[in-house]
């Protein structure tokens, strides 16, 4: 499929060839599901939801519902107000949810539909809550919307009732599985701290099977907690583009200190999440379990440290994890060869660079923001890599050029488990380096000479 | 608020119980109810889907990203040969472009693509975004058709302008303006083109083949493993024969004015279905020896496979199902290949059905079926739980609406791995069939969850879980 590719770079200003991002109303829709008893709404023609509410369930296997206020030709004319307050009502009265979280596509925000002025005017049942965000497709990708839905819970919901702020913390994990919201939880557990994380679609998108169909799983934050999140006493962002705009909206209005850190991917991110955490209950101590998941985590580097070490990697896809993954493959004395994300964004250009000065691999590596896969096998093929790190779509390149493919990210159409064991963490750095190095292994198994096929590596 | 209405009262006029004695007819072919958590696509989705699998194309997406990378190879649709057709392309649109319109780019793009890929054939579908703001993609195209020497063809998709159906028109007009004119041909054998198979899993080879047998030359399939040379040579066939009449029927009606070639309806799902078919082309062909072989072939496979089907039936009987497709033919299709196996249909809904396709499900199914248009999760659920549903046949997002009512799931859609047409996807639907109802999977949920299954039961669940 990938023949076309050719050796020679050429530059590009309009085309792109296979993203790797998309657009903003998929990460609004996630970012809503992390909110108990939500349903989102997409402000747009019912295409645009289909599209979403598909990949979303490709992606995490489970029933995805959202409305949409299904314009056609005379919405674009005459705007979507109707339909999106025939919309709201039909929801309420037929779907019964505590909230419904609206988002607006390409199309809505084109025609300059005024969600504010169309909410505040639909006649709503008292008892329920209508939040929206401003999620326009032709500007960053599906993690600007996140990003965007997640400051829209605070802006439209956060309140400060307190003259002091409580202990709590508020944690915003960013654009990561449902695993990985259960991580993070059981850290700020472990570390006996109080806490709100927001959003938080663990037992949403990854709900138990009891053999009936919940519209509402257990799971997701809740409006109360949300309210909540202006009395605590700092909010920890992880990952700045997908959570920071959430923090500094909380900083703003209601005076709550914001940590904005990378998403807790590799060991040294993890640490940093814990000492940050530390540092706000004034504690000295990790926990005893967080201690030996170090340790064991350790171990592990240092036992299959010569599997990867040295090896090239290609990595593309959100920015958030693949800042915090290059950190972590840096470490492992890896060589992060290409580093690509779709969403745009200089600041990522320079972070990621500023990883390569400090460990002397400026002059070797390459990072891109607002690029696309097709650039990523051109200079794969002009220099390749060992391993490939990213969603699926990277299969078309690793099949291509016969380079492993761990998968990380979003989307994973074709694998399963990414929504039931985490990244993040000790933990999850624990299974990024199985994955790692059984992919190496695996490819060296299959392609070695006979007499170098052992038993033991 | 009032959580009684299951069904919208705007939706009422949408479901329909089969009583046989009463005339009642069902609503379609309107607009879904703004909030109903529709599960139908748009106008650029149908014409993506239908375009989609001509190889050697290059399918252009003047819009922002996400409408093309959610239809990045949406379908598996094989080739024999080129593979273009599978990656994604873009002008990804920026704001400055929805301000300021986004022609300009669309011609760098065309110049871009140009420059590495000399394709034949560029289609350029047009989406809600450049509907709005007013893109003269017609303009564009011809422009840059003269400019390049190749044809740039515009897709009409905007997606707000009706819906799936109407794509299926858009890629309809795309695939005329391809063809070229009809020449003064001297051809003995019955040529045709097959229209309406979409190569899934290589479906269309399958059939391909046994037209081989019979003596049946094909011509062009639309559009499953199609080269744009063969679309424009379509011109030059003696008969049309379509199986998906929802997207197709509308080609065949205007390659009938154009070319004066007559169509007949076929499909190919299902023994019964496909040994008719077999049948009806070989009819068509008015020649003996053609009939002759269509025989044969229909006796050898037909034997064959009902020994096969046999086996599998007995751990079937008794098993009912619930239909939620796309378009109505496919229903249609779906109920006898099911009644073949023996499995009767409690359901049948699709999303773009039209009257007749209604009707026709409505006089085939039995007494107290549940019939719905557009219908959403919630009614799906509700139905299942009434009928007593052991199967749910859809699309990616009823899959794990069923896995989670602890239901057997069907893929009767783009994302079909094995093929389902001809005897031999009568054999492996069979198969697929047998292998979701009889996994031991389910007897879990039975023996944990307890509640799934009484009937009576359910009556009352149904409404908490709303
Ligand atoms: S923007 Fe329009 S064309 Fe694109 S997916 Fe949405 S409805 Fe379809
Ligand atoms: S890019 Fe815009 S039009 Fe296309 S699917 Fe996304 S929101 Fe819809």
């Amino acid at each position: 499929m990938l023949d076309y590719t050719t050796k020679e770079i050429k530059e590009r200003s309009a085309l792109v060839v296979n993203p790797a991002k998309t657009c903003q109303p998929i990460g609004a829709m996630y970012a809503a599901l992390g909110i108990n008893k939500c349903l989102p709404h997409s402000h747009g023609s019912q295409g645009c939801c289909s599209y979403h509410r598909m990949h979303l369930t490709r992606h995490y296997r489970d029933p995805i519902a959202a409305s949409t206020s299904s314009f056609t030709e005379g919405a674009c004319v005459f705007g979507g107000k109707s339909n999106l307050s025939k919309g709201l009502q039909t929801v309420f009265s037929v779907y019964n949810p505590d909230i419904v979280a609206v988002n607006t596509t390409c199309l809505s925000e084109t025609i300059g539909d005024d969600l504010t002025e169309i909410i505040k005017s639909t006649d709503l049942p008292e008892d329920k809550v209508v939040i929206y965000a401003n999620t326009p497709s032709y500007t960053g990708s599906h993690v600007t919307g996140f990003s965007n839905m997640t400051k829209a819970m605070v802006s439209s919901l956060a309140e400060k009732v307190l003259e002091t702020p409580t202990t709590t913390v508020n944690v915003i994990p960013g654009y990561v599985e449902p695993s990985d919201m259960t991580e993070i939880k059981k850290m700020l557990k472990l570390l006996d701290m109080p806490s709100i994380m927001f959003p938080d679609t663990s037992g949403v998108v990854n709900a138990p099977n009891k053999g009936k169909y919940e519209m509402y799983p257990e799971g997701g934050v809740t409006i109360d907690e949300l309210k909540a999140t202006g009395d605590s006493v700092a909010t920890v962002a992880l990952g700045s583009f997908a959570s920071e705009a959430a923090a500094f909206e909380l900083e703003k209005k209601f005076d709550v200190e914001p940590y904005v850190l990378k998403t807790p991917i590799g060991i040294k991110a993890t640490d940093e999440f814990l000492m940050t955490l530390l540092s706000l209950t004034g504690d000295v101590f990790i926990p005893e379990e967080l201690e030996v998941e170090r340790g064991q985590l350790l171990d592990v580097m240092i036992d299959v440290h010569h599997h990867y070490h040295g090896k090239k990697v290609a990595i593309f896809g959100d920015p958030d994890i693949i800042i915090a993954l290059t950190e972590f493959v840096i470490d492992l004395g890896m060589i992060p060869k290409y580093v690509i994300t779709g969403t745009p964004g200089k600041r990522f250009e320079r972070e990621i660079n500023e990883m390569f000065k400090a460990h002397g691999l400026e002059d070797e590596c390459i990072v891109k923001a607002e690029e696309d896969l097709m650039t990523l096998h051109q200079l794969i093929k002009n220099e390749p890599v060992d391993i490939l790190i990213g969603n699926t779509y990277g299969k078309y390149i690793a099949r291509a050029e016969d380079i492993p493919l761990v998968r990380v990210g979003f989307p994973i159409l074709d694998r399963v488990g990414h929504s039931y064991f985490p990244t993040v963490g000790y933990k999850g750095a624990l299974r990024l380096i199985e994955k790692i190095s059984t992919a190496i292994l695996d490819k060296y198994d299959r392609i070695c000479p006979e007499e170098d096929f052992e038993l033991t590596m | 608020m009032s959580k009684d209405p299951i069904i919208l009262e705007d939706r009422k006029s949408f479901v329909l119980l089969n009583e046989k004695k009463q005339n009642n007819t069902i609503d379609c072919e309107k607009d879904s109810v703004s909030g109903a958590v529709s599960q139908r696509a748009c106008v650029y989705c149908g014409a993506r889907v239908v375009l989609n699998p001509v190889t050697d194309a290059v399918h252009l997406i003047h819009g922002p990203i996400g409408c093309s990378s959610y239809t990045w190879d949406i379908r598996g649709s094989l080739s024999s040969d080129e593979e273009n057709y599978r990656n994604s392309y873009s002008t990804d649109l920026q704001e400055e472009n929805i301000i300021f319109g986004g022609e300009k780019k669309l011609e760098a793009a065309i110049d871009e693509i140009v420059e590495t890929l000399s394709p034949k054939v560029i289609f350029v579908y047009a989406t809600c975004v450049v509907g709005v703001i007013g893109d003269d993609l017609v303009g564009v195209s011809k422009k840059k058709s003269k400019e390049h020497n190749i044809k740039v063809i515009t897709v009409q998709s905007s997606g707000f302008a009706g819906n799936k159906k109407d794509g299926y028109k858009a890629a309809c007009h795309a695939l005329l303006s391809l063809m070229g004119e009809k020449k003064k041909s001297d051809e003995k054998d019955f040529v045709i083109n097959y229209l309406g198979d979409f190569n899934l899993a290589g479906e269309a080879w399958i059939i391909k083949k046994y037209l081989k047998e019979i003596g049946v030359k094909t011509n062009v399939v639309m559009t499953g493993d199609s080269t744009c040379d063969q679309i424009e040579n379509a011109g030059n066939s003696q008969y049309n024969i379509v199986q998906c009449a929802g997207s197709m029927t509308y080609l065949a009606k205007q390659m009938q004015m154009k070319y004066n070639i007559p169509f007949e309806q076929v499909s190919f799902f299902g023994v019964t279905d496909t040994a008719n078919s077999i049948e009806k082309i070989a009819l068509l062909s008015g020649d003996e020896a053609i009939m002759e072989k269509a025989k044969a072939l229909i006796a050898r496979e037909v034997d064959k496979t009902n020994a096969i089907l046999d086996q599998f039936m007995k751990r079937l009987r008794g098993k009912k199902v619930a239909i939620y497709v796309g378009g109505g033919f496919k229903a249609i299709s779906l109920i006898k290949q099911f009644r073949d196996i023996g499995i009767e249909s409690v359901i049948v809904g699709t999303q773009t059905g039209k009257k007749e396709e209604y009707k026709k499900i409505r006089d085939l199914t039995d007494e107290g079926t549940i019939i719905l248009d557009d219908t959403n999760p919630s009614e799906l659920e509700y139905f299942i739980k009434q009928t007593g549903a052991d199967i749910l046949v859809g699309g990616v997002k009823e899959r794990p609406l069923a896995y989670k009512l602890g239901l057997a799931f069907i893929d009767h859609n783009h994302e079909r791995k094995h093929p389902l047409c001809g005897f031999v996807g009568a054999v492996n639907f069979i198969k697929e069939v047998d292998l979701t109802v009889n996994s031991p999977v389910w007897t879990f949920i039975n023996e944990q969850g307890g509640e799934g299954y009484e009937q009576k039961e359910l009556y009352q669940l149904e409404r908490q879980s709303l």
